[in-house]
């Protein structure tokens, strides 16, 4: 093989690995990206069962009940709630009244069956996509 | 007083940096010694200034001086000493100090060590030093000042974020900002050369031992970062591909990309131009790294810094540094000559293999982690991009490179024999086939590929020593004549053949304890028990334990088979007063390499607690690979080839002359 032929087989061969990666990369990001939603827009727009998303909101006060290996509770924005299912430990820093990220996907029934659970990490910290959905509902309380 | 005085070792660095940054590009231009060799001085001296002002810091956090805002803000009296001096780290602006402690350590042992380059080129290193050090140096003074002070002090701190109050945590940001700070020096020697327009082998041999250095701080970093999540956290996950840990992984991609690039250029003089690239963008991973942590674009623990200007301050320094480099880049490396040509089937063709494979496997994870900050700065959509998104797109690419680990340090430099490669893997092969079967036959439930992936660990675990076989005649000729040669073997490729199997073994982990993790959930009482596998686990007793600064609520299990009681573990719930923060101290019981995982969750009404446990098979070699791996890194710059220079005992020859009497 010559030079060129050779540097031509190694610029074909990158060609194809990129085009590979890239292939991927366009699938996954239509298959597996996963859209966060608030308690509002979940019960004014009812996603399809079975499609996964992130839904965040407050712990509704007084919703968390634990059966066994599941645990029940609320999520809401002032407005709307939906109630969530989760077979896990929830969070050291999950609480009531306080915010909440949980991914899942929603059952036929209208419960969101959550995979993970995320709390906020500490006492002045909150989501940010919690903050900005609450904003937009009108009933955020902390610093703007 | 202290304070204040360490703040002005700032200053002065700071103005060392300045003078380093421009004097010594300076004499490199006009063939000056003496102006050279300034940038010497002020590499020390740089080290000496920001050491006292690091010291300055350590000490207002021993003693508790909460009349600096940092120190008040991450610090409590009540806090154990060690949590004390690794709070120093634990927050933005300490961190940037020790970031930049360590780009000037590494500053002064180029200058220090590195007295065997030529003198051009040193100076132009350590030029390039000095610009990356007054960056950081002014971006400390004017937007994350550590020793900004506080009137009227208040009498006690607002405590360390709990998370972070772990000895793991206290090793790793050093080891990782080791990592970071390193690549560095790649980058400060990729810039000197294209400023020379000259680059060879011996530039290679240079850098590669600076690489190695940071690739093993930075392997061993990541991998403390993992088993610290593993055990705080309280999920037992290992890896979330959180943005936060992709901002580490980007740059230790690209550096074994680097690493086996310049291997390449050492022995071949080939992919000088590439090398050059991936030193420039291994080190632009490690800013965006910083950039991203560092910026408050992510929230996650160690998003510290909230405050818009740093943000902003940060991403100023990147576009410099990545815009800058680049464009000098595609300006000089025209000027770069190529080497060696080769064959596609060679040592240089497997790594241009690798290469390929790693600098698109970084491409997928950079993607994954910045398109969802990109998608929302565009279109305002919130989204996110999980493990879904790297199993599909990182994982294929990884697993290809993986199964050609074994493969490619059987092939001969310039023109290989593929055939003769995979003749020699046949054993390994046999191993591996024999490993997929006995998993298969004795692991139930989990993934119909699991055996497959430990076939392919195994495969790589015994493939990573064919070449060590090869090269000491083992099983051909007698065993006192391989360990004679095994003995003649140049450390480096031990060292190769280590990291090689400890990738191998760090794949056996993840495999074992994705594919055949068992995990129960259920909510005790005391004296009831989880049945797990043969073994009962019981819940003893719940009680309450004070410590110095937080509050445990301790569940004592202890592990029974067949009515013994086998072992006993504690895991805790810890309350942080000063925070009002909940961590979990997960229980870990160790049967060889895998691990029962016990951790607590809620507190339910009538004396229940919520208990998780989890039965992870080979777990532990998740981070024991990672380990080996670094421990080939070091038998790899052990290797002498790599001090370059005047062979030592030619030199010690000639200094002991014994006079004739």
């Amino acid at each position: 093989m010559t030079r060129k032929g050779r540097r031509l087989a190694f610029i074909g061969c990158a060609g194809a690995v990129l085009a590979i990666a890239a292939g991927l990369v366009l699938n996954a990001l239509n298959d597996t990206i996963v859209f966060f939603s608030g308690p509002t827009q979940i019960v004014q727009q009812p996603p399809a069962a079975g499609t996964r998303l992130r839904l965040g909101g407050l712990v509704e006060n007084g919703s968390v009940r634990r059966e066994g290996p599941e645990v029940h509770f609320a999520v809401e924005d002032g407005t709307s709630r939906v109630p969530v299912v989760y077979a896990g430990l929830l969070p050291d820093l999950f609480r009531e009244g306080q915010g909440v990220v949980a991914e899942g996907a929603m059952e036929p029934d209208g419960t969101f069956r959550a995979a993970s659970v995320l709390a906020k990490h500490d006492e002045s910290y909150m989501p940010r996509e919690v903050a900005e959905a609450l904003k937009e509902q009108g009933t955020w309380k902390g610093n703007p | 007083m202290i304070a204040e005085a360490g703040h002005y070792a700032l200053i002065l660095a700071l103005a060392l940096a300045a003078v380093q940054s421009t004097v010594p590009l300076w004499g490199a231009r006009r063939g000056d010694a003496r102006l050279m060799a300034v940038g010497e001085g002020t590499a020390l001296g740089q080290l000496l200034f920001v050491s006292f002002a690091f010291a300055a810091l350590t000490a207002a956090y021993v003693t508790s001086d909460f009349s600096l805002l940092n120190v008040v803000e991450n610090s409590h009296s009540a806090k154990p000493l060690i949590y004390k001096v690794s709070g120093v780290w634990g927050n933005h602006e300490g961190s940037m100090l020790l970031w930049v402690l360590i780009l000037v350590l590494f500053g002064a042992a180029v200058a220090a060590f590195g007295r065997n380059l030529p003198l051009t080129l040193r100076a132009n290193v350590l030029a390039v030093q000095g610009w990356i050090a007054g960056a950081f140096l002014i971006f400390m003074l004017a937007a994350s000042n550590p020793f900004t002070r506080l009137d009227p002090a208040p009498v006690q701190g607002r405590d360390l974020n709990p998370l972070l109050q772990d000895i793991g945590l206290a090793v790793h940001p050093p080891l990782l900002y080791a990592g970071y700070v390193g690549f560095s020096i790649a980058f400060a020697f990729a810039i000197a050369a294209l400023i020379e327009g000259r680059i060879d082998a011996a530039w290679a041999r240079w850098v590669r031992p600076w690489t190695l250095a940071a690739w093993i701080f930075l392997t061993l970093g990541i991998a403390m970062g993992s088993y610290w999540a593993y055990y705080e956290l309280g999920w037992g996950g290992f890896w979330f591909w959180d943005p936060v840990e992709n901002a580490s992984l980007l740059p230790w991609l690209a550096g074994t990309a680097l690493l086996h690039s310049a291997l390449v250029m050492e022995k071949r003089e080939a992919l000088k131009v590439w090398t050059v690239l991936l030193a420039l963008l291994t080190f632009a991973c490690s800013l965006l790294g910083t950039f991203l942590v560092r910026s408050g674009v992510l929230t996650s623990v160690h998003a510290f810094a909230v405050d818009p200007t740093r943000g902003l301050f940060i991403l100023v320094i990147l576009a410099i540094f990545v815009g800058g480099s680049l464009s000098l880049f595609a300006l000089r490396a025209g000027k770069l000559r190529q080497g060696g040509i080769f064959a596609p089937v060679s040592r240089e063709g497997a790594l241009v293999l690798n290469n390929l494979l790693l600098s698109t496997a970084t491409a997928t994870v950079l993607v994954g982690t910045l398109y969802p900050l990109a998608l929302e700065g565009v279109t305002g959509e919130k989204i996110s991009v999980g493990a879904p998104f790297f199993n599909a797109t990182f994982g294929p690419l990884a697993l290809a490179l993986l199964c050609a680990v074994p493969f490619g340090p059987l092939l001969a430099w310039k023109r290989g024999d593929l055939f003769w490669a995979v003749q020699r893997l046949w054993a390994a092969a046999g191993v591996a086939v024999l490993g997929g079967a006995c998993a298969a036959l004795f692991m139930t439930g989990g993934p119909v590929l699991a055996p497959l992936g430990v076939a392919l660990a195994f495969f790589i675990i015994v493939g990573s020593f064919a070449e060590l076989t090869e090269r000491t005649r083992l099983f051909r000729q007698p065993l006192s004549h391989s360990f004679r040669r095994a003995t003649g073997v140049p450390s480096a490729v031990w060292g190769g053949a280590l990291a090689h199997a400890g990738l191998g073994l760090c794949l056996l982990g993840v495999v074992g304890a994705t594919a055949w993790n068992e995990e129960r959930i259920q909510t005790l009482r005391s004296g009831e028990m989880i049945e797990f596998g043969g073994r009962d686990l019981v819940l003893e007793n719940v009680g309450e334990r004070m410590g110095s600064n937080y509050r445990d609520i301790v569940g004592s299990f202890a592990v029974r088979r067949g009515g013994t009681v086998e072992k006993r573990v504690e895991s805790s719930k810890r309350f942080y007063t000063a925070r009002q923060m909940t961590t979990t101290e997960a229980g870990l019981l160790t049967y060889g390499f895998s691990q029962l995982y016990v951790s607590l969750g809620e507190l339910g009404e009538n004396g229940t607690v919520a208990v998780r446990a989890e039965w992870k098979p080979l777990v532990l070699l998740i981070w024991l690979g990672p380990v080996l791996m670094a421990l080939g890194g070091v038998l790899s710059i052990a290797d002498r080839r790599l001090r370059i220079g005047v062979p030592r005992p030619a030199r010690a020859r000639r200094v002991a002359p014994v006079p004739a009497e």
